[in-house]
């Protein structure tokens, strides 16, 4: 009989060895590809040295934030509407809003194409109102509505998860004292709520700070983190500035992540 | 007594949800200012419908009415209908101290700051929290938490306080002497009070009077004494403490047992059975006893001693007594009954609302 | 609860309907013309499955790779995942807790880092980085941590120890006791992480497009190449045949997920 923990040592090993060889190591490489290049660990410091990936840095944050309060705000309404309340056609109103959430970035891409590109939605119907089309799919703004397709139906759901958990009795503490419908919403609701928006809050950020497929479908040449990391690296093969602005990215999403967790005090779900 | 405190009328008062099942059925109700009334019964009854009508958390289906003194309410929300609502679970705010929790009703009422948080602090010290101000609603026991709530539901000076099963969530002694706390600031406060309980002790103790509910219906109202002595149907007799019910053999004023005989009250109906409680039956000689009957099991609960004795033909009584004694099973005992405590169940109504027999 | 719907209820269920038009109307767009003739003349052009046609011929080839990734990274989350959310959730430690975090990193950091880092330590490696294997390993340790946490979330919920110990009581040895109870108690988090895993990998992106090489391409490199130089038709076709293969995937996830029950018709379930 062997004995149980190195039953236990067995059984994680082949999960730990495929993270290592293929996630840990390629990562040790990538830090040290970073500082390997002719600027050398300074490669680290380009990201605010350097203008150029300064206001790179600088577009995607405000981006993130921006796409990020958005998305909880719409999302936080829509959810907690859905949970709330029973209607024929609620189940699928459901569906239907959770339905893209298993959408990749340039399907997403697709999408904001299909409403604000040179064919799209807005385009047509600005035109035939205005006499003249509105086009801004390819832009930062046409980002921002891409990143707020995907994270709507993700923190639709987790919204809806936490309205469902809030104990109920608390609101009917609040209006029995007198409070009415925004200052229940104020005092219970939200800070009820609190946790998960900062965890759905932070996934929604990370994620927009990473993503790549929607900016890529969108246009190489819009100014977000990813996509100059992406061309650093196949356009100019300067492979040190992209492994250190990609480290640098890394950093900032997985502190977002965990500055969040300690935050919500509970566990933030990684962010897909 | 509270110049605040409301009298509560339920006019027509019925609420079925929309799943169709009927909650409470259609209930007229007074309730004097100042008094403490319990709902009382087995969950489902439909005590917190009830109370949940008066609070304004559930409307009452069309044509009840609410009413607080002259003042009609019914189609105003809780928000406006200045209670105090005390839950069972609680329902303290998280997110802030127990003094904020208490001076929240005055802080959305626009009361100042410093003034609320005076109000608030004199609440706390009515209820022996004057130092746990600051504390977080998780650092604070049970009973603690407990008292937060009334004193939160109280700082508004509501017209009519509401407690929804207020003590269920703690343990039996802690429950014991909250509730003489509650007793003694209900009593000195004047209060209308309305109460919901599943626990008959709470309600006696509590209740200047009890409403006990069954099936969505008040079964009875009344003192406490009313309820436990005089119990009006079949219902409220087996709920309410424990009830002996034997069944013989009626001759005029003497029902004959397969034990003996007992003595009825006089002009008691035509039934062929009797009600009793157990602490009213007397443990006496085999030879001297009305009844007489075997042991079949006694269990020592300290202050007394409950003996279950078959008086053969499947029927068997429980006996109450404070004999220090101890019965063994097989041993013949002699029973005593009173005329005068004994229910005649023609005088009842059955659960269903029928005379019985 | 309020009894009538009140000027609130409309005005939120309009909002959450517009929020649920600007989810779905590109979809349905798109849809339309995949199907039309002539996306600039609209449906009137007639309906056709030309183009679904064009895609399914000229892109079998990237249907299948991704078809062979997701069940080959489905495998290989069940080997690796599943002994591994047994040890987080039999011995929570401060070690296996460090585990966790680890794991968990591939998500929490952009896919086009990994992806960058893998290219950088294996790029070399000719022979492996032309193959599906080099995009395989990105979506293992992408989605691994995914079938982790879902079988760890049942797992933790279930009393390992009384249950292991039962069956030991009763002889059953350790692979017994893994294989007879252990697995068969967690296999909704099992089924629901594999659902998760085959929905990522089929959709995945960031790390496949720098992974991938002319002779290895997914559905989503083949959408991106489809948006970026053929007409528009083609890639909404496209589109139309991710969707399909998708939306299966989605239904089992959402119904496995089981939607939350009804929030508080009624409180405290009288």
């Amino acid at each position: 009989m062997t004995s149980p923990s190195i039953r236990l040592g067995v059984l994680a090993l082949p999960a730990l060895v495929v993270f290592v060889a293929f996630w840990l190591l390629p990562m040790a490489r990538l830090v040290a590809v970073g500082a390997g290049g002719p600027r050398g660990v300074a490669a680290y410091a380009a990201i605010v040295t350097d203008a150029n990936y300064l206001s790179s840095l600088v577009s995607t944050v405000v981006l993130s934030i921006v796409v990020t309060f958005a998305t909880l705000v719409v999302s936080g309404i829509a959810g907690m509407f859905l949970q709330r309340n029973r209607f024929p056609g609620r189940g699928l109103l459901v569906s239907l809003l959770t339905f893209p959430l298993a959408f990749p970035g340039v399907v997403v891409g697709f999408m904001v194409i299909m409403l604000a590109g040179r064919q799209g939605l807005i385009g047509s119907v600005t035109d035939a109102l205005f006499g003249s089309k509105l086009v801004f799919a390819y832009s930062i703004a046409g980002l921002f509505l891409g990143y707020l397709y995907f994270s709507i139906p993700r923190v639709i759901l987790t919204v809806m998860a936490a309205v469902e958990k809030l104990d109920g009795a608390l609101e009917e503490a609040a209006r029995s004292l007198g409070a009415n419908g925004w200052q229940v919403l104020r005092d219970v609701i939200i800070p009820g709520l609190r946790p998960a928006l900062i965890s759905a809050g932070a996934i929604c950020f990370a994620t927009s700070m990473g993503a790549f497929g929607t900016a890529f479908t969108l246009a190489t040449n819009i100014n977000v983190l990813p996509i100059t990391i992406y061309t650093e690296f196949t356009n100019y093969a300067n492979f040190s500035i992209a492994a250190a602005l990609s480290i640098v990215l890394g950093i900032i999403t997985w502190a977002a992540l965990a500055f969040a967790r300690t935050l919500a005090g509970s566990t933030v779900a990684a962010a897909a | 007594m509270d110049d605040n405190a409301a009298s509560v009328r339920l006019a027509g008062c019925a609420k079925t949800f929309p799943d169709g099942t009927q909650a409470l059925k259609p209930l007229d109700l007074d309730i004097a200012a100042g008094e403490t009334i319990v709902f009382l019964g087995p969950s489902g009854c439909g005590k917190t419908t009830l109370l949940r009508i008066i609070a304004g958390l559930t409307a009452p289906d069309l044509g009840g009415r609410v009413y607080f003194g002259d003042d009609e309410v019914t189609a105003r929300p809780i928000e406006r209908r200045n209670v105090g609502m005390v839950f069972q679970s609680y329902a303290l705010f998280p997110n802030m101290s127990v003094l904020d929790n208490v001076a929240y009703g005055l802080r959305v009422r626009g009361v100042a700051g410093a003034e609320r948080r005076a109000q608030a602090q004199r609440l706390l010290e009515m209820m022996q929290l004057g130092a746990f101000g600051e504390r977080r609603i998780d650092q604070l026991s049970g009973g603690q938490r407990q008292r937060v709530a009334l004193a939160r539901a109280l700082a508004v000076k509501p017209r009519v306080l509401l407690l929804d099963e207020p003590l269920t969530a703690l343990d039996a002694k802690l429950r014991e002497s909250l509730r003489v706390e509650i007793d003694r600031l209900l009593r000195s406060l004047g209060i209308t009070s309305v109460y919901v309980t599943h626990d008959q002790g709470e309600a006696m103790a509590l209740g200047d009077r009890i409403a006990v509910m069954s099936h969505g219906r008040v079964e009875q109202i009344g003192t406490p004494q009313d309820i436990y002595y005089r119990p009006a149907s079949a219902f409220v007799a087996d709920f309410i403490g424990t009830m002996n019910r034997v069944t013989g053999t009626r001759e005029n004023a003497v029902l004959r047992l397969p034990g003996g005989a007992l003595t009825l009250p006089s002009h008691a109906p035509a039934s062929e059975h009797a009600l009793f409680r157990p602490e009213d039956v007397r443990i006496v000689e085999p030879a001297r006893g009305a009844l007489r009957g075997t042991v079949v099991s006694a269990f020592f609960l300290g202050n007394l001693t409950r003996v279950v004795v078959d008086l053969g033909g499947a029927q068997s009584v429980i006996v109450d007594t404070l004999l220090r004694r101890s019965f063994a099973k097989g041993e013949a005992v002699g029973l005593d009954v009173d005329a005068s405590s004994i229910l005649v169940p023609g005088a009842l109504r059955n659960a269903a609302g029928e005379r019985a027999d | 609860m309020m009894d009538r719907r009140s000027p609130r209820f409309y005005a939120q269920l309009a909002f959450t309907l517009v929020v649920c038009a600007f989810l779905v109307v590109p979809v349905v767009m798109s849809v339309l013309a995949g199907l039309s003739q002539n996306y600039f003349i609209g449906v009137k052009s007639g309906l056709t499955l030309r183009w679904i046609g064009v895609v399914l011929s000229s892109y079998s080839g990237s249907i299948g790779l991704s078809l062979q990734i997701a069940l080959a990274c489905l495998a290989a989350t069940l080997v690796l995942g599943v002994p591994m959310a047994y040890v987080l959730a039999r011995h929570p430690s401060r070690v296996t807790r460090l585990f966790e975090e680890l794991l968990v990193l591939p998500v929490a950091v952009p896919g086009l880092a990994t992806a960058l880092a893998l290219i950088l330590l294996y790029g070399e490696w000719r022979g492996f980085r032309a193959s599906w294997l080099f995009i395989l390993v990105g979506h293992v340790v992408f989605t691994l941590p995914f079938m982790v946490r879902s079988v760890l979330a049942v797992m933790a919920a279930m009393d390992l120890v009384t249950l292991e110990e039962a069956a030991a009581s009763l002889g059953a040895g350790f692979a017994k006791r893994f294989f007879g109870v252990i697995v068969p108690n967690a296999r909704y988090g099992i089924l629901a992480g594999a659902l998760m895993v085959v929905t990522l990998s089929v959709g995945e992106f960031n790390i496949t497009w720098m992974l991938h090489t002319p002779l290895t391409k997914t559905i989503p490199v083949g959408l991106a190449d489809s948006y970026a130089s053929l007409r528009l038709e083609i890639g909404s076709a496209y589109t139309i045949v991710f969707f399909v293969m998708i939306v299966p995937l989605l239904v089992a996830m959402q119904w496995f997920a089981r939607e939350p029950t009804p929030a508080r018709p009624r409180l405290h379930g009288r």
